[in-house]
């Protein structure tokens, strides 16, 4: 049987996405159940004196209304950050209350204060026009360079600042410093973005009242996660009484890693109603309360020698946490950012210090890439920066500094296990045509266009794992993954993970990592996943953490089958198990052509008895069935790398930037399904090409977030994207037994210094800050020509 | 409240409707047929795309009641006793979908890109997608899955 880890297969999830039968949140109906409309803050900060409910109580259809008083009576906890920070100073961060709903303050437009449950959702509507709530309007802190000057928002929290961390060695940067020939600097402001994923956050809730049991539909890539939280924090129910169930969900992005308020809302009222609930979130509300993602201020140094060697390198960083700190919030800016910064290169000494302060918007968390574009962005754009200063080509700066020996210690945190740099460095040079430039550069200036090149290299440390290390770093909970293979007695398969697909393909790629290690058709597996009734505990999909830690508690646990079925097998075939080998889903006695297949195996397994032709196959001490499981806890984070090149053309009359060619050569180790894996690297190029050219996320000086449709805030559409060219490196990774690393931030983490580089290049040099819309490109080429004129 | 004949996926149904029930309402809240989405409440996104009378529009910024009389056809509608339509196998192919939220509205919108014109250029096919947004493939496989379809049809 040929292999099919490697294989083009295409998806078993297609056909129900492409034929209407996907079943999202929003699809699913309950008998009786009322619809949700929250009634949220209009005002970024404010105190809230009374909420007026006996006027919209009375409105047709009312089931009941809600508020931040009812929960807090109920004692139901709010939402919380999953990682804890440390300062410099060994202090700890200081995180506000974040109450599901909100009933003395409200602290973003969007913060939610009551909710409505009607009969039908037009009555719904209605009767939130008439909730009455009185409110003390306060000063926004809405500008995120001058929230540690501002009034304080939270009590107890001074200069708004959740923490002031530090990692590296201060010292040893002066030091390196000391010694350089020329010190690059570049200030930057990594714009704010929404992540937008297509599917609208939702949730539908069913209580039953015999069994006291809730459960919980909803848009969430954890629901394990979700399910913990809301028990163990929130209080809703045990966790044996609530199931969380994420079936179909439209993307996540990073943005469905949090549980919300109106899950935990919903969850709690649908008992307190004895009635179902519905809610599907308008895009509106999704642009003013889904997680936002980025958002930092930066200013970095590099500091070289003249001929381009790197000596050190230092970040100092305001992020932007926004209202409250939620799950992967106060990690986002700290252990995902701070240790990437240094790129892919051997930098002596280097330190990033991150200031993470709270401000009157959106909470922000992670979005595709959570951190590591942030910190790519800094190196990446630096480096050009100093290529140009010491005028030096882009490619040979970066080639000078690559490591080429593996494992390489990079200079903050990561031991990567491993890579070759140069050799996806040359492919994408070779791919793009790098040496034609100077040809089409010159073709472009002769339409009366510029043209520029860029060039990134990166790493990313993604997996998010081993255990042991993230909750030495802060986080709350382990982050290993789980699996469980289930025979069913007539041969076909059930995979069960704890990973959740939104998009990722698990219901073909880990079927297909199943079928290798079990040898059984694909089309005889079927993967489950999504539903925390069943299967074991999962720790959901985020981080490109999926195939790098939930695909390969798949294989151990395939693996413990096999074990258990060459022992059936060898009581069937009367051989001792060191005699059985497997091999294509047979279990074979050497030098000999006795057999019995897996299936055969699996059937016997369940028929421990003497029966016909039976004849009890289950060895002493065997129990019956042929079902296992896993988890798995990786020796490090998996590190994926690569090279990406693009070309633009700037047409200096309008300001247009058209991106060209985008080459992107990357190394993911062993590739499953390439198929899936373009297709990954495809959307995290557009997502990140979106942060460079077109989205950005702005919110007035009152707090109020100006950019809350699609009206406003511009996505990437199909006119505005060129075709990629993609190639592939292999350095498989040695920290799992597929040798793969993940691949589903790679594009956006790439992407963004990429076109920005190309950007700078043609206009020679001068910076520009994130996105570079037309206006502000026309504007620079305006400058450009008259800074040219005055040379002349 | 208003009474409304429809022929939906080949099916003549009837439905006392509000005024302002649309489209993309009538079809997901009382006929059942959840495979068009909504994505946006302005019109831009497209994951709602259906044909009406063989024309693709967006069903949620299309009032139902105004509607009377006409064909429509949904994503539902398109596989023709149980075999998929040349579009639908050409977006499996080349991985054209991932999460598969805005697929329904795509694979309409794409279907009606080739009744227009037979074999478009990429950009003809960017450019005619424009109002359908997809936040997963960066639509690179979608362009491609729209060539092999025009191949194929």
């Amino acid at each position: 049987m040929a292999s099919l880890v490697g294989s083009r297969v295409e998806r078993k999830e297609d056909k129900r996405f492409l034929t209407g039968k996907g079943r999202y949140t929003s699809d699913i109906n309950i008998a009786n159940q009322t619809y949700a409309i929250f009634i949220r803050s209009p005002h970024a900060r404010a105190k809230i004196k009374k909420v007026d409910i006996s006027k919209a109580l009375k409105s047709s259809g009312v089931v009941d209304i809600l508020t931040g008083e009812h929960i807090a009576q109920d004692k139901i906890g709010g939402l919380i950050a999953g990682w804890a920070i440390r300062s410099e100073d060994g202090s700890e961060m200081k995180c506000p209350a974040n109450p599901p709903l909100a009933k003395d303050s409200v602290n973003f437009v969007g913060d939610p204060i009551a909710v409505v449950f009607a009969e039908t959702l037009d009555e719904a509507r209605a009767a939130a026009e008439l909730v009455k709530v009185d409110y003390k309007v306060l000063k926004a802190v809405s500008n995120l360079g001058e929230a540690m000057n501002s009034e304080t928002i939270h009590d107890g929290i001074d200069k708004n600042l959740c923490y002031d961390w530090l990692l590296g060695d201060r010292q040893k940067v002066k030091e390196a410093f000391e010694k350089a020939d020329k010190i690059i600097k570049l200030d930057i402001v990594n714009n704010r973005l929404i992540p937008n994923a297509m599917e609208p956050r939702a949730c539908v809730i069913d209580y039953n009242t015999a069994s006291e049991e809730i459960t919980c539909y909803t848009t969430s890539q954890n629901p394990h996660l979700s399910r913990l939280i809301m028990s163990a924090f929130g209080g809703v129910a045990p966790e044996n009484k609530l199931r969380v169930v994420a079936p179909d969900v439209g993307g996540g992005f990073g943005s469905k890693i949090n549980l919300y308020n109106e899950e935990i809302v919903c969850s709690w009222a649908s008992k307190k109603i004895e009635r179902p609930i519905k809610w599907v979130a308008e895009r509106t509300e999704s642009f003013l309360t889904d997680t936002h993602g980025r958002d930092h201020i930066t200013h970095a140094e590099l500091a070289v020698t003249n001929d381009g060697k790197f000596l050190g390198f230092k970040n100092e960083t305001i992020a932007n946490l926004g209202a409250y700190a939620r799950v992967f919030g106060t990690v986002t800016p700290t252990y995902l950012f701070g240790p990437c910064a240094t790129g892919v290169y051997i930098m002596p000494a280097a330190y990033s210090n991150v200031k993470a302060v709270y401000t009157n918007t959106a909470p922000v968390d992670a979005y595709r890439g959570a951190g590591r574009p942030e910190a790519t962005y800094t190196i990446e754009r630096l480096v050009d920066k100093a290529a140009m200063e010491l005028g030096m080509d882009p490619i040979e700066i970066r080639m000078k500094n690559f490591p080429t020996e593996f494992p390489f210690k990079q200079t903050l945190v990561h031991q990567i296990d491993s890579g070759d740099y140069v050799a996806g460095l040359n492919k994408a040079k070779e791919m793009a045509d790098y040496d034609g430039f100077a040809a089409r550069k010159k073709e472009s200036e002769s339409k009366g266009k510029l043209r520029g090149i860029g060039v990134t290299s990166y790493f990313e440390a993604c997996g998010i794992a081993p255990s042991p290390v993230v909750m030495m770093l802060g986080c709350g909970v382990g982050l290993w993954e789980s699996a469980e293979v289930r025979f069913n007695p007539t041969g076909q398969v059930t995979v069960y993970t704890g990973s959740h697909s939104h998009g990722q393909s698990h219901q073909t790629t880990f079927a297909q990592i199943a079928a290798d290690e079990l040898g059984v058709p694909i089309e005889n597996i079927d993967v489950v996943h999504g539903d925390t009734d069943k299967g074991t505990f999962g720790m959901g999909t985020y981080g490109s953490r999926s195939l790098t830690v939930g695909g390969i508690a798949i294989v151990n646990a395939c693996k413990k089958i096999v074990n258990k079925g060459k022992k059936i097998a060898a009581k069937m075939l009367e051989a001792s198990p060191d005699e059985v080998d497997f091999k294509n889903g047979e279990f074979v006695v050497a030098k000999s052509n006795k057999k019995k297949t897996i299936g055969e195996v699996a059937f016997a397994s369940y028929l421990p008895g003497v029966r016909d032709e039976v004849k009890s196959p289950l060895p002493e001490g065997e129990e019956p069935g042929l079902i296992e499981s896993s988890f798995f806890d990786p020796a490090n984070f998996s590190f994926p790398a690569g090279s990406h090149i693009c070309e633009v053309e700037i047409d200096p009359e309008t300001g247009h930037v058209k991106l060209d060619k985008y080459t992107a050569v990357d190394d993911f180790g062993t590739i499953v399904n390439p198929l899936i894996v373009e297709g990954q690297v495809h959307g995290g190029l557009a997502q990140g090409i979106g942060q460079a050219l077109y989205e950005n996320a702005q919110y007035d000086d009152s707090g109020q977030l100006i950019t809350a449709s699609y009206m406003d805030y511009t996505m990437p559409r199909a006119d505005d994207l060129p075709d990629f060219n993609l190639g592939f490196t292999c350095t498989k990774a040695t920290t799992n037994p597929l040798g793969v690393k993940g691949c589903g931030e790679a594009g956006t983490i790439a992407a963004t210094p990429t076109v920005m580089n190309a950007v700078i290049n043609a206009l020679d040099g001068k910076e520009i800050s994130l996105p570079a819309t037309a206006e502000k490109v026309w504007k620079a080429c305006k400058e450009m020509k008259k800074s040219n004129a005055k040379a002349a | 409240m208003k009474k409304v004949a429809l022929e939906v996926n080949g099916k003549k149904i009837t439905r006392e409707i509000s005024d302002h029930t649309t489209l993309s309402g009538l079809l997901r809240d009382k006929l059942n047929l959840t495979g068009t989405h909504i994505g946006c409440d302005t019109s831009q996104c497209g994951a709602c795309v259906v044909h009406v009378d063989g024309k693709s529009i967006k069903s949620c910024t299309a009032l139902a009641a105004d509607l009377d009389g006409s064909k429509v056809t949904t994503i539902e509608g398109l596989a023709t006793n149980g075999k998929l339509h040349p579009m639908q196998e050409a977006f499996k192919k080349m991985h054209g979908l991932q999460c598969g939220f805005c697929t329904p509205g795509m694979v309409m919108s794409a279907v009606d890109l080739l009744k227009n014109k037979k074999n478009p250029s990429d950009q003809e096919i960017r450019d005619w997608l424009e109002g359908n947004i997809c936040r997963c493939t960066g639509y690179h496989n979608i362009v491609a899955a729209v060539k092999e379809a025009a191949s194929k049809m």
